[in-house]
């Protein structure tokens, strides 16, 4: 299978096999004019198979998003057809309407216009909690 | 400008600070009665609640200061849905300080975000009521004279207890404290508070089912009331309500100096016989509660006294 390169865009290489789906939607590529190819069970020696999304345009990415869903996932800024530059994710520190808190005592479920807003309080087991009610987020 | 949402956002040694300021208040009660003339408290209590009100616009009204709110959600705009937000921005126009009680988790954090002037949170939800901690801090200190070195018990609702986790988490900060958390599996304290302050700060607890059998170790019992508006249904609140009922029969093999504390309002989990117990201390905290807000409404509005 072949997929060409692109000139300008984004590789979101070393995304867990399976999971780019998730990502597309939450990055909302449905949304964009421009080609989006998504290539599933890619071989790779060092994870075994993995998922790639190449976007044949250089968009803004929210890589708090993308490091919540899977820290894993190399960015690769591709400009005239070379690559400029690879960003390697972590946890942020603060999710900004990411997730919705489930909560049905939080002040966010019926003030909808508040930023729902999630902090990291655990990186090593990858635990947010709202930052008004301090529900665990999931 | 500073804000009371949680305990924690005061320091340890802002609290020594408080209580401080709180025995000074009793001791010099007319130095203080001006303080506050020309301010202006509002007391937004979206939910019921006597004691808690009527301490902060008690506070005010003794530092020389005057009250203006409401006192239920149906008597203000958001019977009408207005924001929280909304709420405070315009209160904001009307007060000096703002005491906030509501039944939503993190309302008073919102209301934060955006308010000009200081807001106190008053008890949201079953999250926090940092005054109401205030107000036990104090009482411990006054009747035992530390806030380190003792076993505590907390029994009843722990799980939507806001005054026991509130409580908890600022114990933690002090040294050589036992918890005791007596309470049916179903009502025991929660994860995140568990994970976040008594296994992250490495602090000895134990989790019991019946008062008596741990009565004798206990230095402090902190009774909680089984509250009815935190269950989703009422036959959950009917079975688990009288579990933990406090009777002189209990206290009978309790230390000589144990201090009993309560939140209030109670229901039935304390008997009235035990109010003449010397042991019982939950109408002290109640005056003690008051003494902490004044000095807690002077350090927001940045008033000091001189000496």
């Amino acid at each position: 299978m072949k997929i060409d390169s692109i000139q300008n865009g984004i590789v979101l290489d070393h995304i867990k096999a399976g999971n780019s789906m998730k990502i597309y939607q939450y990055l909302a590529l449905d949304k964009l004019d421009c080609p989006v190819a998504l290539i599933k069970n890619v071989k790779s020696t060092k994870m075994g198979k993995k998922d790639i999304i190449k976007i044949d345009s250089l968009i803004d990415i929210n890589l708090d998003i993308l490091g919540y869903l899977d820290a894993g996932i190399t960015v690769n800024i591709i400009k005239d057809g070379v690559l400029k530059e690879k960003r390697r994710l972590e946890l942020p520190e603060k999710l900004i309407n990411v997730l919705r808190c489930k909560n049905p005592r939080c002040i966010t479920t019926v003030e909808h216009s508040l930023d729902s807003v999630f902090n990291l309080v655990d990186r090593s087991k990858g635990i947010y909690r709202c930052e008004y009610c301090e529900a665990e987020g999931n | 400008m500073r804000h009371l949402i949680n305990i924690t956002d005061l320091s340890v040694a802002e609290i020594e600070e408080l209580i401080a300021t709180a025995q000074d208040i009793i001791q010099n009660g007319k130095k203080y009665a001006e303080v506050c003339k020309g301010k202006k408290i509002a007391t937004l209590f979206f939910e019921p609640s006597t004691r808690t009100r009527l301490s902060f616009e008690a506070a005010m009204l003794e530092l020389g200061g005057s009250v203006i709110g409401f006192s239920s959600a149906e008597s203000s705009s958001a019977a009408k849905g207005e924001t929280v937000t909304d709420t405070v921005r315009t209160v904001a126009c009307y007060a000096d300080i703002i005491a906030m009680r509501h039944p939503k988790e993190g309302a008073p954090l919102a209301a934060s975000k955006v308010s000009p002037v200081p807001i106190i949170n008053a008890g949201d939800g079953g999250h926090n009521h940092p005054t109401q901690t205030l107000a036990d801090l104090f009482t411990i200190y006054r009747e035992k004279g530390r806030l380190e070195n003792f076993t505590i018990g907390f029994c009843g609702d722990l799980k939507f207890g806001r005054t026991v986790h509130s409580l908890i988490t600022a114990l933690s900060r002090y040294r050589n404290i036992n918890f005791i958390f007596i309470s049916p599996e179903e009502l025991r304290i929660p994860d995140y508070i568990k994970e976040d302050t008594l296994w992250k700060n490495k602090l000895p607890y134990i989790e019991v089912e019946r008062l008596e059998d741990v009565m004798p170790q206990l230095d402090i019992l902190y009774m909680t009331r089984v509250q009815k508006e935190r269950f989703f249904n009422e036959a959950d609140y009917v079975r688990l309500k009288d579990s933990y009922i406090l009777e002189p029969s209990k206290l009978a093999n309790a230390k000589k100096d144990l201090s009993v504390l309560h939140p209030l309002p109670r229901v039935n989990e304390i008997s009235h016989l035990v109010d003449s117990d010397p042991r019982a201390c939950y109408f002290k905290q109640v005056l003690n509660g008051k003494y902490m807000r004044m000095a807690l409404i002077l350090k927001l509005l940045n008033l000091e006294v001189d000496s």
